[in-house]
């Protein structure tokens, strides 16, 4: 015990910095996987403050494009609006009153790490919480992962974790959504069955299957499909819809039935 | 700080390696960590940056004696740009933003895989933070009247 304690004392650096160490390291691999990754803790009123402050200003910089597109979102707003009295019958439930679109402002959003997040200035005070999908005005943007009173951080598509459940519009076979590349533009598609052509610009939605995000909204358009007929599934390349790079304002989508949704699915599972 | 969506610079890196160069082992390794922690909780990392961080404090008195073992520094001194030169410190700087690059890029991509890119984003955001950290001490440091 003693000639122990004796090395400790005199190979102290190596011994505190393998302490150290190890500490951020088991910190990193907390938070790797998609499941713990839920339990995310660094979002709080400091951290989102701070944020806060810089886009009040960057935003400021920029408020004539963020104008342009909301003006274009109203439109196709009040377009749906008397599209959907039309379409309206007795038995005819509207999708949309199962949930509840909060607004909310990117606070921070970053776009080229292998691992990116987007904080909004939304947080359980506004009702937001985890797993509640983020919508932007073109489409898909994330998953809540964490939550404070004030913020709440979103994993962002852009993560090599993420993988989102879609559907070809077209003809509404299911795919998957992942990221694995650096640019920000482009995700890739799987589980694409090779005898589908999927051309250039055709749109993938949500499929609704996961339960958190709403089904048929726009993940984003094929860029480029590289159909290998030999193998059952081949792979395409899907161009985001929305720009990550300039989204400032998104839609924390609260799915009003997912409470009743689960408890049917665990008694199921019994 | 993120530059054209494909360097993110850490200048927070100087004032680590700024740090005077008796100071204390323990020390030293516990303000690389904190440094690093602090700059995580911003980043939303967690973890990620204080490895990094602690690592190149653990490497920061390896390299100074590397490098300028034949330096006489005073009790107190910083390794800055008025004591050792441009070169020098050039050399010292990129040294050990190398290392916490090389640790960050690859712990981030946790695969070997992508290989070679992993590798240039290392050279180049090595050379940007470098360039930012020369351009902050070269700005910042205050010239003693001889």
């Amino acid at each position: 015990m003693h000639s122990l304690l004796l090395f400790i004392r005199k190979h102290w650096f190596v011994v505190l910095f393998l302490l150290l160490e190890t500490g951020s390291l088991i910190m990193v691999s907390n938070s790797y996987s998609y499941h713990r990754s839920l339990s995310f803790n660094t979002v709080n009123d400091l951290t989102g403050g701070v944020f806060s402050a810089y886009s009040n200003i960057s935003d400021y910089l920029s408020l004539k494009q963020a104008n342009d597109s909301l003006v274009n979102e109203n439109a196709a707003l009040r377009d749906k609006l008397q599209s959907s009295l039309l379409i309206t019958d007795t038995n005819f439930v509207y999708k949309d009153t199962l949930y509840r679109y909060i607004p909310a402002h990117v606070v921070s959003i970053s776009v080229n790490h292998s691992a990116n997040y987007i904080m909004i200035n939304k947080g359980s005070l506004h009702g937001v919480k985890k797993e509640m999908s983020v919508v932007s005005t073109n489409g898909v943007a994330g998953i809540i992962i964490g939550v404070s009173d004030h913020y709440a951080l979103a994993m962002s598509m852009l993560h090599h974790n993420s993988r989102i459940s879609g559907r070809i519009k077209k003809n509404g076979l299911l795919v998957t959504i992942i990221w694995d590349t650096d640019d920000y533009h482009f995700g890739k598609i799987l589980d694409v069955p090779s005898h589908v052509t999927l051309s250039r610009g055709d749109t993938i939605v949500t499929s609704g299957i996961s339960m958190i995000f709403p089904e048929g909204i726009v993940i984003g358009t094929v860029e480029e499909n590289n159909n290998n007929p030999n193998l059952d599934f081949s792979e395409g390349v899907l161009r985001f819809a929305t720009s990550f790079k300039s989204l400032q304002n998104v839609y924390v989508i609260d799915n009003l039935l997912k409470d009743e949704q689960q408890s049917l699915l665990e008694l199921e599972n019994e | 700080m993120h530059l054209w969506g494909y360097v993110t610079l850490y200048p927070y890196l100087l004032f680590l390696i700024l740090l005077r160069v008796d100071i204390n082992k323990t020390i030293l390794l516990l303000v690389g960590f904190t440094t690093g922690l602090t700059v995580d909780f911003f980043h939303n990392t967690m973890g990620m940056q204080a490895a990094t961080a602690t690592l190149l404090v653990f490497a920061r008195p390896v390299v100074l004696n590397f490098y300028f073992k034949a330096i006489e520094f005073s009790p107190r001194e910083k390794p800055d740009i008025n004591k050792l030169g441009f070169l020098d410190f050039l050399k010292y700087t990129i040294t050990l933003v190398f290392i916490h690059h090389l640790m960050l890029f690859f712990l981030e991509a946790f695969t070997l895989t992508n290989f070679v890119s992993t590798l240039q984003k290392v050279l180049i955001n090595t050379l940007a933070t470098t360039a930012i950290i020369m351009i902050i001490e070269m700005l910042f440091s205050r010239k003693k009247k001889a």
